[in-house]
């Protein structure tokens, strides 16, 4: 068991318990459930809309390297710059080695699960760059020094009274944790970045092929900021972001907005295509993209999991995962948490040290029925599981265990035999209370469960009895 | 009379024998011949689930062959429907069995899904006098789109008090090996689920999934509920007439 699974089990034990966290995120997501069941009423065909936006990724996937050659060659024409990375470290590298050259000193963030899987703050911290995260949920989980978690809503796991403290805390004057004065904490501290920063980081949520454009979905406003007022503005995203055409926007920009958060659009939705041009008064001087691969394309070469890639991470899919809402987002230890996360993790660079996530689910397949774009999320980690089998191999005793289980369900009477033993065996242990004991082979399920009652005669015995042998 | 093949899962036929009983009862009772083909095991879904596809290969086939000849075959689980219906054409895809196996996933059915849908009988004459709350069990609802079948069922049923209980399609938990492996995470999904029937006001839980059941009859008997737990085929099953008086106790036998 890698060192990462032993920690995920310690945490879940943990989170499993807590009931307050419990609480908290299921008020979280009733609110969040009410506001997408009231706007999804706006569409005429939500499953229309769902299998449109699903073919628009099909063919983007399908014809990837088109797309994205398109994307670059008019980001180029703009003067922009692209780089494309196979790795994170590449990434990471381009974009430090970039502000070192510049002479940046403060970097503002908007939000992007991107510049989380390639470390991108620690990095800069570590050249000695401030860097400020501009997203509110974003900001706050970096005052906590935690990573986000949920990729939509980073500071889910948070109640106002929390926020209030830690801002009192770490920034002074607040005076109440009524949420438009802790807003305006976070706005004062935030635009002296704003101000001060010479580079702007963003993700992005789509990269438009026929237009070389960035598309930008905030609902703060901050992306905006941060990406004009800095002298030079970086864009990092994963290769699997391009659509074909501006128009694909009219539906994946409503889609995206009702699954991640209910809205029928986000707040702001903005498309960058390069730096301010000759006649322009506003915008970066010096506008880059970078291009990520690390493990993509090694995912886009399996074409059962393919679809992997159609993910707009809007997040849907960890608030409707029940056991999600039972650990937290935080004890995936993962850039990517919940469903989308137990899917993608594995398949990524040094994914290795995350193959129980896989497991840990019980399969319940609600996280695919709320996928805008219809990844088959819940048979992708039976995929997993038996790709994992394959080529890891389970632990000895589950190998030999399910070698024993083929044997005894290859032949009905060695079945019923052994079946018969083991009841026998458990009656016997459950009438002496050894119930949960170490002499109780079924344990791992009666230390949570009470001892299931074992009945004297099976079915097929009682059903002899009554209708003789068929 | 028409016949229907039971499809018993490993467990029911071991744990909970009353189950595979009472659908038995009420498939009679509607009009049907029943028989057990004594030679099926296990479909072999706890192995494909763990990702063992090549330990569940060879009981998958076996399945095909043992049930090959049966015109429809009748199961009281979602779940195991769902392994032979929807898995087993990707699980045999590059084995001779395959059309086979896809041609007999059409004939297997979920016992509330054969009643209403195949047999077209939603009221089997039973009579159930208590408050029941009805637990979507995942594969029922997701894999084999079961949501209405089994609560018309239930509302046929006389003298029954059928309530939803809170968050009723969320999953209880318990996902096989997921419950042994990740116990502490699918307890509390079975506690949640537990607290959310208990709030229902309910006297039953009941499900088309025994699976579910064992899980949280273990939960609810470990926190000392109320709430008893139930297959639906133990509450179709129970009439006022000569099937005999309403049988309270699901299992016909208590160590």
């Amino acid at each position: 068991m890698s060192s990462a699974a032993q920690e995920f089990l310690r945490a879940a034990a943990i989170k499993s318990v807590d009931l307050g966290h419990r609480q908290t995120i299921r008020r979280a997501i009733d609110h969040y459930e009410a506001a997408v069941e009231h706007t999804r009423g706006r569409f005429n065909d939500w499953e229309a809309a769902r299998q449109r936006c699903h073919e628009i990724k099909w063919e983007a996937l399908n014809h990837l390297g088109r797309y994205l050659v398109e994307f670059e060659g008019r980001v180029r024409a703009r003067r922009g710059h692209v780089f494309w990375a196979e790795t994170s470290e590449q990434a990471q590298q381009y974009i430090t080695d970039l502000a070192l050259r510049r002479g940046v000193r403060t970097v503002v963030k908007s939000k992007s699960m991107v510049t989380e899987e390639i470390h991108l703050r620690p990095g800069l911290e570590r050249k000695g760059f401030k860097v400020f995260e501009t997203d509110l949920g974003e900001f706050i989980v970096q005052l906590r020094n935690e990573r986000p978690y949920h990729i939509m809503t980073p500071a889910m796991h948070l109640t106002r009274s929390e926020i209030a403290d830690l801002f009192t805390e770490k920034l002074g004057g607040v005076d109440s944790d009524d949420p438009q004065g802790l807003v305006a904490v976070a706005r004062r501290e935030l635009r002296k970045a704003f101000f001060s920063a010479e580079m702007g980081v963003s993700g992005a949520n789509f990269l438009v092929a026929d237009s070389g454009m960035v598309a930008l979905t905030t609902n703060e406003g901050n992306g905006r900021l941060g990406t004009s007022l800095p002298r030079i503005h970086v864009a990092v995203t994963g290769i699997e972001k391009v659509i074909p055409r501006i128009e694909d926007l009219a539906v994946l920009w409503p889609v995206v907005a009702l699954s991640g958060t209910g809205q029928s659009l986000a707040c702001y939705n903005t498309l960058i295509g390069g730096p301010r041009g000759p006649n322009e008064t506003d915008g970066p001087e010096e506008f880059h993209v970078v291009l990520l691969d690390n493990g993509r394309s090694e995912l886009l070469a399996d074409a059962e999991q393919r679809d992997v890639l159609h993910c707009i991470r809007c997040g849907a899919c960890l608030n409707a995962c029940p056991v999600f809402r039972t650990i937290g987002g935080h004890t995936y230890a993962t850039t990517y948490p919940g469903p989308i996360g137990s899917v993608l993790t594995p398949n990524l660079h040094a994914g290795g040290q995350f193959r129980h996530l896989p497991f840990a689910s019980s399969l319940c397949g609600a996280c695919t029925d709320v996928c805008p774009v219809k990844i088959d999320l819940h048979h992708h980690l039976l995929h997993n599981r038996r790709n994992i089998v394959g080529s890891a191999k389970g632990p000895m005793s589950e190998q030999i265990g399910f070698k024993l289980w083929r044997w005894a369900m290859l032949n009905s009477r060695r079945f019923a035999f052994l079946s018969l033993l083991a009841r026998v065996a458990l009656r016997v242990l459950y009438r002496l209370g050894l119930e949960g004991s170490m002499i109780d082979p079924m344990r791992p399920w009666t230390k949570v469960h009470a001892a299931p009652r074992i009945p004297g005669k099976s079915f097929r015995a009682l059903w002899r009895e009554q209708h003789g042998t068929s | 009379m028409k016949k229907v093949a039971m499809f018993i899962p490993c467990f029911v036929d071991q744990l909970t024998p009353e189950v595979g009983l009472d659908m038995a009862r009420v498939l009679q009772r509607i009009g049907y011949d029943t028989e057990f083909p004594d030679a099926q095991t296990c479909c072999g879904q706890p192995g494909f689930n763990s990702g063992y596809w090549t330990d569940a290969r060879p009981l998958a086939e076996r399945f095909v062959h043992v049930f090959r000849s049966a015109e429809v075959v009748v199961c009281p689980s979602g779940s195991c429907t769902t392994m032979v219906r929807n898995f087993y054409p990707e699980l045999l895809a590059r084995t001779t069995l395959v059309g086979e196996a896809v041609s007999l996933g059409r004939r297997v059915f979920e016992f509330s899904e054969f009643l209403v849908k195949v047999a077209e009988v939603s009221d089997v004459g039973a009579r159930f006098p208590h408050r029941v709350a009805y637990h979507d069990a995942c594969h029922a609802l997701r894999e084999l789109h079961l949501k209405q079948e089994p609560r018309e069922l239930l509302r046929h049923v006389r003298e029954i008090e059928f309530v939803e209980m809170p968050y009723s399609e969320e999953c209880c938990g318990f996902g096989g090996t997921f419950a042994t492996k990740f116990s502490m995470i699918s307890s509390a999904m079975g506690e949640t689920k537990s607290g959310n029937a208990e709030s229902s006001g309910a006297e039953y839980l009941t499900s088309t999934d025994p699976s579910c059941l064992l899980h949280l009859d273990g939960v609810l008997r470990r926190r000392r509920s109320r709430v008893l737990t139930i297959h639906l085929a133990g509450i179709l099953a129970q009439t006022e007439g000569p099937g005999g008086p309403a049988r309270l106790n699901p299992a016909p036998e208590r160590s």
